[in-house]
């Protein structure tokens, strides 16, 4: 029985007759049928498989998934509010025109030659993040701020050779589960409380909970919910008393303004690149850095590739390699190595590269400002709201923050099933992963806001709810 | 005017070499790359410059030390170094054996790049998001056919990750039946992916490493001794690094399952067996495809991508949370997996990718894909076919062995004969504008290359890397001097590696740079 080949395919040469019965000539074979003899009788497929018939042409192709995706209504058709860790910024034109570019696009695995470039944009990119951190060393990026966190704490426990991590109780709940699979086993994670009127970390509950078995503690800024947690340095002292180690999640778009976590006694930092340049993508463009200070102890614990300058034999040109390649699972080691490497997001490691080149200091600190001021006008408003708390946490915040419906009588879903009938995207809905706070929404506003949005905004609740 | 002969038989090449600076070092005061929007004057007038509501310790002292520069000149310096990455694109992408660099159509990038897929929030009402939801299910549908799985889960952000998701399901697949202490190992082998060896030892498990028998399979019977009560699953590659299939994989599978353990399936290459052969008829209970590799995605200098991960039936419940159904009307997000190992990655992992590859999909169908395995199969058998008349290069173990889509050659006895290792030959196939990579450590083949055509290069292309890399072996026997010093139409020249491993040494940023390098 033979299955039936696509002949003449455009992305398969060889899929040409002629050329086929010409390689199997030269081949002493007769025919497709000749290939795969290795593959006993018994496991191969006897029929064609049962799939959708492929489309004829690029246009009937392009036609057809068009048609299916234009059923989304994108966020810019309407005004969107959600964050809570993907963010809508603005992408500069030349990141779209660098990251689309076909030899970063199409690159691989290639090697400090003919990858050059890759590697010196990666060199680029950990060193501008670097700087925006105020630290030493930043990886080639990892999937996403959960598996930085994760594997930032994996790092401690390594160091400090202690099994279990003390995790601020307003982290992200996927990002927690996320971080939870991850660590499991071997290192164990413990939630600390926090105060309710202000979302800071309960430092009593730390210093309760905090031991000599403590690897890390970690907490963000901002944190999920919005607000600043500026204890870092109590914590910070609580959590090196005892020789723990401090991991801080941070929101590198809030930098341009905010103290980095190096200046309050982080000793590793972690967070998502996908606010520097990259487009939501549904969530797919996330992608997560972590950075330690130059110390042997810390840079040999890292799983990740850290690419490093070099010299070349020629002088004046600059080379670039991998730092203590050997450390990782693509070394001798295997699974001897830190944890693995692979195929992770360097795309974005260099998108982020070429956002903060174009912003430079100036655009960051501009950024984070008009954030601010943002942010505190759409609290003010909504608070003018009846029943409405604009911020339900006594507490200055970046970016996002926790909008409190509960005087309304109005459940958060149906404020935001009516929003969404107006065209907005309301706030994430936080009545199931913070019951305590009962009926609330986490409204996210970045640079990409107008005032002309948010008034809409307010209007569109006030509508609603009165 | 007289007829330009083209005569030569390799490739006259250079490429690009910019010596850029590094970014810092183009920062003029003053200049900016972009503009940002500003707070309109009645917010200002409002709420102030807002900073100074934030406490003092929590407010930024002074900016941070990024470059200032003009537009043009950042797109310059990034374009440049475009031109000096050799993408799959650009090049005859042979040289990198198990990763499958095959063709990754555009209209797939033009499909993804519109705001319709860009534009989308993760936690957008899900009347919103249908289409994209929509993409992912049928996705879905069309990996179970062509796996022989029952679901799909596009959470894991790569191949590794989705290795780790596979541990992660077998450990809690065994601590719900009480089991979890007792089985502790996981059984691999020693030419599947090192991340098969390395992810299931983040899991806290013990890893046994199986080596090959004198044909080049994993010897049965030290897997034989090596099953029992401890053992918590088999993860495996198969065709593995080699090439060569092991054709007993279902004996292997079965003693596994016989012994209580699950069977995991590495097909992040499945290039050579679409239509062909699935993991469910080989035994296994889970298995996972990297779309950015078999799938046409593009690999993105490395991600994103994604590690699309199947399962049995009865292991559904085990997937990372949450899955994309279809309830005959509309598309949702079904949370409701009681034994699941939780999140993987963010949201649904990378959607844009499960985009890309669905329209790869549909672009071949059934018989496309057939052909896809057929040719890459084709590709790989002419090719070593034709480089191995090259007195010296072979593949190990037995010659005669039909390999599926890739191979791991050894050029060992030219080694001997010239003092011109593989790592020598990689550096020296730049200057003919292609690319072999270092293959998988730790080197049990000695001097190895390993290469895939994969379904992509024409005859003619096989050609020409066929007479390149010949071309080099001339050379190690007649000049090999001019190999010891490449590259030499490369980007730049050997780089001095001395430094990347001594920590007083080494510069992983520019900032540690200046001041290891720092003149007093």
């Amino acid at each position: 029985m033979t299955i039936r080949g696509f002949k003449n395919h455009p992305y398969i040469p060889n899929s040409n007759l002629e050329v086929q019965q010409e390689m199997l000539r030269e081949l002493g074979l007769e025919s497709l049928n000749d290939l795969h003899v290795e593959i006993p009788e018994e496991l191969k497929l006897k029929k064609a498989l049962n799939l959708p018939k492929a489309f004829e042409s690029e246009y009937e192709l392009k036609r057809s998934i068009n048609k299916i995706m234009n059923k989304n209504i994108s966020s810019n058709e309407y005004i969107n509010f959600l964050g809570a860790g993907c963010w809508q910024h603005y992408v500069p034109a030349v990141c779209d025109e660098i990251n689309s570019r076909a030899e970063f696009l199409t690159g691989y695995a290639g090697e400090p030659y003919n990858d050059h470039g890759r590697f010196q944009t990666l060199f680029e990119y950990e060193s501008l993040v670097a700087e925006l951190l105020d630290m030493d060393v930043v990886n080639v990026p990892t999937f996403d701020w959960a598996q930085a966190a994760a594997t930032s704490l994996r790092m401690a426990s390594r160091i400090t050779r202690r099994s279990e991590a003390l995790v601020v109780g307003t982290i992200c709940p996927d990002r927690l589960m996320i971080i939870q699979n991850y660590c499991d086993p071997g290192v164990e994670i413990k939630l600390i409380n926090f105060n309710k009127e202000t979302g800071r970390m309960d430092l009593e509950d730390l210093k309760k909970n905090i031991s000599n078995n403590t690897a890390a503690v970690y907490f963000e800024n901002p944190s999920y919910l919005g607000f600043l947690e500026d204890q870092g340095e109590e914590i910070s002292k609580i959590t090196h008393d005892r020789g723990a180690i401090l991991v801080v999640g941070v929101d590198p778009s809030s930098l341009g303004v905010l103290a980095p976590p190096s200046h309050y006694g982080a000793d590793i930092i972690c967070g998502d690149l996908q606010p520097l340049g990259m487009h939501m993508n549904y969530g797919g463009n996330q992608s997560g850095f972590i950075s330690t200070k130059d110390e042997e102890r810390f840079v040999m614990e890292f799983p990740s590739r850290l690419f490093g300058i070099a010299p070349t034999i020629k002088e004046g040109e600059y080379g670039f390699g991998d730092i203590a390649y050997e450390r990782t699972s693509f070394g001798n080691l295997r699974e001897r190595g830190k944890e693995y490497v692979g195929t992770q997001t360097a795309l974005l490691g260099i998108t982020a590269g070429v956002y903060l080149s174009l912003m430079g200091p100036k655009g960051m600190y501009e950024l984070g400002e008009n954030i601010v001021q943002k942010s505190l006008y759409a609290i003010e408003e909504l608070s003018k709201l009846k029943g409405v708390k604009g911020s339900r946490f006594n507490n200055i915040g970046f970016k996002e923050f926790v909008v409190d419906f509960n005087d309304t009588g109005k459940t958060v879903e149906e404020i935001n099933g009516k929003l969404l009938f107006k065209g907005i995207l309301g706030g994430k809905d936080l009545s199931e992963e913070f019951p305590e706070l009962g009926q609330c929404a986490l409204y996210c506003v970045t640079e990409i806001h107008l005032k002309e949005d948010i008034d809409n905004l307010v209007k569109a609740i006030r509508e609603i709810i009165e | 005017m007289k007829r330009i002969v083209r005569n030569s038989k390799v490739r006259d090449f250079h490429q690009a070499r910019w010596n850029e600076p590094i970014i810092f070092e183009l920062s003029r005061k003053g200049e900016r790359g972009v503009l940002v929007p500003k707070a309109e004057a009645d917010i200002v007038k409002q709420v102030g410059d807002g900073l100074s509501k934030i406490p003092s310790k929590m407010r930024r002292n002074g900016l941070p030390n990024l470059p200032e520069i003009n537009q043009k000149r950042v797109l310059m310096h990034y374009l440049r170094l475009s031109q000096e990455t050799l993408g799959g694109d650009v090049n005859i992408e042979i040289g990198q054996g198990t990763c499958t660099v095959k063709y990754n159509p555009k209209i797939n990038d033009k499909i993804a790049n519109t705001e319709k897929m860009t534009a989308l929030h993760p936690l957008q009402d899900k009347s919103t998001v249908q289409g994209i939801l929509e993409i992912i299910y049928k996705t879905d549908l069309m990996m179970r056919e062509i796996s022989g799985m029952n679901y799909f889960s596009f959470q894991p952000g790569g191949g590794s990750q989705a290795t780790m998701s596979m541990a992660s399901i077998v450990r809690m697949y065994h601590r719900l039946r009480g089991e979890e202490d007792k089985r502790d190992e996981i059984i691999t082998t020693v030419y599947s992916h090192p991340s098969d060896a390395a992810a299931p030892a983040l899991k806290g498990y013990k890893i046994i490493t199986i080596m090959t028998d004198e044909n080049g399979q994993p010897d049965y019977e030290a897997f034989k001794a090596a099953v029992s009560e401890r053992t918590a699953a088999f993860v495996v590659a198969n065709p593995e690094d080699t090439g060569i299939f092991n054709p007993r994989i279902k004996e292997f599978t079965d003693l596994i399952t016989k012994a209580g353990g699950l069977n995991c399936y590495d097909q992040a290459n499945a290039n050579g067996l679409f239509g062909i052969a699935r993991a469910k008829e080989a035994g296994f209970h889970m298995c996972y495809f990297n779309l950015h590799k078999s799938f046409g995605t593009p690999h993105g200098c490395g991600g994103p991508g994604s590690g699309a991960l199947g399962v049995i039936e009865e292991l559904r419940d085990y997937l990372p949370k949450p899955l994309v159904e279809f309830d005959g009307d509309k598309y949702f997000l079904d949370y409701d997996l009681k034994n699941s190992i939780g999140k993987v990655k963010s949201f649904q992992g990378s959607p844009q990718v499960v985009l890309k590859a669905y329209a790869w999909i549909m672009s071949l169908g059934a018989e496309g894909l057939y052909e896809v395995a057929k040719i890459a199969s084709l590709n790989n058998i002419y090719l070593i076919k034709k480089l191995l008349e090259y007195k010296g290069l072979t593949v190990p173990y037995k010659v005669d062995t039909q390999r599926i889509e890739q191979a791991r050659y050894t050029m060992e006895e030219i080694t001997k004969d010239t003092g011109i290792t593989s790592g020598d030959l990689a550096r020296r196939v730049m200057d003919f504008g292609m690319h072999i990579w270092s293959s998988h450590h730790p080197y049990y083949i000695p001097e190895p290359l390993t290469l895939e055509p994969t379904e992509t290069p024409s005859k003619d292309d096989l050609d020409e890397y066929i007479k390149t890399i010949h071309h080099i072996f001339d050379e190690a026997y007649e000049n090999p001097e001019i190999i010891h010093n490449a590259p030499h139409n490369s980007t730049i020249h050997q780089v001095d590696e001395t430094s990347l491993d001594d920590s007083e040494k080494w510069c992983p940023t520019w900032r540690v740079y200046l001041r290891k390098t720092k003149e007093d």
